[in-house]
């Protein structure tokens, strides 16, 4: 990769957008360079999920990651982050799994009030538009989400924001 | 952004989870307004609408001047900034992963054209 990276400028990185859809709904996208057969194989083979779903800049550790990923099949991920000693679990069942265009899961840590949570991959001339829905159950899990990460100031709260984050972020993330 | 004149964000969701209350922070993007106004704007009783004001000024939404026996209602300086800020974080930690993402992407590139290579040869 070294090598590579001396005989050709890095690319400018796509840009990723986030949108409160409404009351129930977040969305996230973004393009990638390469078809949707590679973006899916890079979200549904475990050993490459685990590479990039808990990035160092934001002091993440990817601790253990196994996913079935069959429509029944389950998940399991546990990460760190470093501020915090115990280490957080995230976990599901993938409701369907479509290869290179679909992925479906639960995220049931939430104990009921977990999002579900739908990846599309649409290529289009070699670049695959990535669209992240996840529906909540109600409006009041959503702000619920969002409110348990910012009670209030940046300071202070910033670490229980960060927390929030790795647990929103893995919730949606894994698959 | 004057951090202490905003509620907990789950105050302003809550506030803003009724329709009359949208309706008023609406009606007061416009203009200020008394209570009494606000009122007969949304055809409610008084008592009605304190308690709607009361909920939308916890949240630091509204904010309210008594002058004489008129109380006016006007927008808080809070708004839904928190919202915004929450989803602007949670917009970073994905991009970051995204930027992972690209290199996995990348590097799948590379061993494909490779592997295209070998079967040819």
């Amino acid at each position: 990769m070294d090598a590579r990276r001396e005989r050709e400028p890095t690319p400018m990185k796509n840009p990723t957008t986030t949108e409160r859809k409404s009351d129930r709904e977040l969305v996230v996208t973004r393009t990638f360079n390469g078809p949707a057969r590679i973006v899916f194989e890079a979200w549904t083979r475990p050993e490459l999920l685990k590479r990039w779903w808990a990035p160092k800049s934001f002091g993440l550790t990817m601790i253990s990651c196994e996913a079935d990923v069959r429509a029944g099949g389950t998940y399991r991920l546990v990460f760190r982050h470093d501020a915090f000693p115990e280490p957080m679990a995230f976990f599901g069942r993938y409701l369907e799994v479509t290869p290179h265009s679909r992925l479906v899961w639960t995220n049931e840590e939430g104990e009921g009030s977990g999002q579900i949570t739908t990846v599309t991959f649409e290529e289009r001339g070699g670049k695959t538009l990535l669209v992240m829905h996840d529906l909540y159950p109600s409006k009041e899990a959503l702000d619920a989400a969002i409110a348990s990460g910012s009670t209030g100031g940046t300071g202070e709260t910033f670490e229980q924001l960060d927390e929030l984050l790795v647990t929103l972020g893995a919730s949606v993330g894994r698959s | 952004m004057v951090q202490y004149t905003c509620g907990p964000l789950d105050a302003s969701f809550a506030a803003l989870s009724d329709a009359t209350r949208r309706g008023v922070l609406e009606q007061l993007g416009r203009a200020d307004a008394s209570i009494t106004d606000l009122a007969g704007k949304f055809h409610m009783t008084l008592t009605g609408m304190k308690k709607h004001v009361g909920v939308l000024e916890q949240a630091g939404l509204v904010t309210t001047e008594k002058v004489g026996r008129v109380r006016t209602c006007k927008l808080g300086l809070c708004r839904l900034e928190k919202e915004t800020a929450w989803i602007e974080k949670y917009r970073q930690l994905w991009a970051s992963r995204f930027d992972e993402l690209d290199k996995v992407v990348e590097e799948l590139k590379r061993k494909e054209k490779v592997d295209g290579r070998k079967k040819r040869t």
